[in-house]
């Protein structure tokens, strides 16, 4: 049998020799495996000076996406918030009034939309359970903090910007499959 | 009489300075080797390369909680890390850190005492050593502490043994206890090292157990003891224990250079034509030097190998380095018999 790595070695209880008795070659060796990492590349990454690259669909901080009229998306459907395995998702619903066409896409908005970060595992199934892409996971990373009721993240820092070149890009998250599906304008899902 | 005085005094200013600067130093250095060996960078954010990391731990200490156990004997607890300290700037007084210097026409010798007795004297300091850890640990009242201080001391009984023995073959040959005899013995390449290999081994063995260092920091032994004999202790008091040790590295370093590396004798520099103080300067520089290549072998082999068990260690001394050195001062006696001339 073979090991993972190949370098797997089969143990005997054999008598040392002389030579391994006294442990200075083997001494020897491991100091010169030791010198030898001495001089090699170092895998430190310094951190605030320099950043690891993300994958480009990293699953950070959600993002809450407006159509292209800047209309929000999110319909208060509460798919996400029963999806999610930890239960971080709270919202509430409000009907559209008359003349707010501008702001809601839909009939129904969250007035309040809360994710709890402290909860949250980033694992993405709210963002499958939408039927409107209206939540996204980004690159943005949750940042730490002294108190507790910061972490609880309102419409105030989950919604993405009005101005179109302030969009957050979610087009990578976004299956092959999905980018396919969104072309077919038969389906009223995918008609602004 | 006066200039004699002053003198005395500000070398032993100076040389405690440097143990303590250099003790500071090594601490960061040991962080920086442990980190290159292991693949990082160790600590580099404290100033330019980390420079200002050991004022920074230093400030820690300083800062934190005194703490102190409420069965602890009070006297010994403090006298623990006190005495440490203490014994490890002592031992400096009998290395010859260079040849004489000239001022004023006056010749001013390097070495704090040249007592004819000096590596007697090291070796008196060294074994006194043990007593800080031992009432450390004793007066913490704490279990793991008491196991670290038991093990400290049986391990310094075992290696000072072998360590002496050891000696004794470079005493045979020298025929004489003074450092600075020792030192004006090995001129130019003619280092001890050549002569005793097997004597330099296991010396150096028994100078990690000496000072505590891993692959024999038994006393300490993080993973089984918690801290060993220092368990119980916090802040400053904490940190002389860890100081001392690196005091005890640079010193132990010093006393190998001495013994078998010719101590501040390199070939050729003394035909360089320099003046006496240039030479004497040029001289401490190599002593330095040839100091800090054990202190980087300490941490390398720290760095290294694995601790040993308990048996192992106590087999090691007085099964396998204890009968060695008999040997060796054996064949040393012998060799000396056979080169004396014949009547």
């Amino acid at each position: 049998m073979t090991g993972l790595t190949g370098r797997s070695q089969i143990v005997s209880d054999k008598k040392m020799t002389f030579w391994e008795k006294i442990y200075l070659p083997a001494i020897l060796q491991g100091m010169w495996i030791t010198l030898s990492h001495l001089l090699t590349k170092k895998t430190t990454i310094r951190y605030p000076e320099k950043k690891r690259e993300f994958s480009e669909i990293y699953r950070g901080k959600q993002v809450l996406k407006r159509d292209d009229e800047g209309r929000e998306r999110c319909t208060a459907c509460g798919l996400c918030a029963v999806a999610c395995p930890a239960e971080a998702i709270t919202m509430i619903a409000a009907e559209r009034k008359l003349g707010e066409e501008h702001l809601y896409r839909e009939e129904k908005y969250a007035s309040t939309y809360e994710i709890n970060m402290l909860r949250c595992i980033f694992c993405g199934l709210c963002e499958e359970a939408c039927p409107k892409e209206a939540i996204f996971l980004t690159k943005e990373m949750v940042l730490a903090g002294y108190k507790r009721d910061k972490f609880i993240y309102g419409k105030n820092e989950l919604l993405e910007p009005l101005d179109p070149l302030k969009r957050t890009d979610v087009s990578k998250r976004q299956t092959p499959q999905v980018l396919e599906f969104k072309k077919d304008k038969n389906q009223k899902h995918n008609v602004q | 009489m006066g200039t004699f005085v002053i003198y005395k005094t500000i070398l032993a200013s100076v040389i405690l300075v440097m143990s303590l600067l250099v003790a500071m130093y090594s601490t960061l250095i040991e962080r920086k080797v442990a980190g290159f060996m292991q693949d990082r960078f160790g600590p580099d954010r404290a100033g330019p390369w980390g420079l200002l990391q050991p004022l920074a731990d230093g400030i820690k200490l300083f800062f934190k909680e005194e703490f102190m156990p409420n069965t602890a004997d009070k006297f010994l607890y403090l006298l623990g890390p006190s005495l440490t300290m203490f014994i490890a700037c002592l031992t400096s007084a009998v290395i010859p850190w260079g040849p004489d210097i000239v001022i004023n026409g006056k010749t001013f010798s390097l070495q704090m005492a040249d007592v004819n007795i000096g590596i007697l004297y090291i070796f008196a300091i060294v074994s006194i050593g043990v007593y800080g850890i031992m009432i450390g640990g004793w007066a913490s009242n704490n279990k793991y502490a008491l196991l670290g201080a038991v093990r400290a001391s049986s391990q310094m009984i075992s290696y000072e043994l072998a360590m002496s023995l050891a000696i004794i073959a470079i005493v045979m040959m020298t025929g004489s206890l003074s450092m600075r005899d020792i030192v004006s013995q090995q001129q130019g390449f003619n280092w001890n090292i050549w002569y005793q290999p097997l004597a330099f081994m296991i010396f150096l063995v028994c100078a990690f157990a000496e000072t505590n260092r891993s692959p024999f920091d038994l006393p300490e032994c993080e993973t089984e003891l918690v801290g060993g004999y220092h368990t119980e202790y916090s802040s400053m008091k904490l940190g002389f224990y860890l100081f001392s040790e690196y005091i005890n590295m640079f010193i132990s370093g010093a006393v190998m250079a001495t013994l078998f590396l010719g101590g501040y004798h390199f070939p050729f520099i003394d035909r360089l034509g320099l003046s006496q103080n240039a030479f004497a300067f040029l001289s401490f520089l190599v002593l330095f030097l040839k100091i800090t290549f054990f202190g980087f072998i300490f941490m390398w082999i720290r760095w290294t190998l694995p601790r040993f068990r308990y048996d192992q260690l106590m087999r090691l001394g007085w099964k396998a380095l204890m009968p060695l050195a008999i040997l060796n001062v054996l064949i040393t006696g012998v060799v000396i018999l056979l080169n004396q001339p014949r009547p």
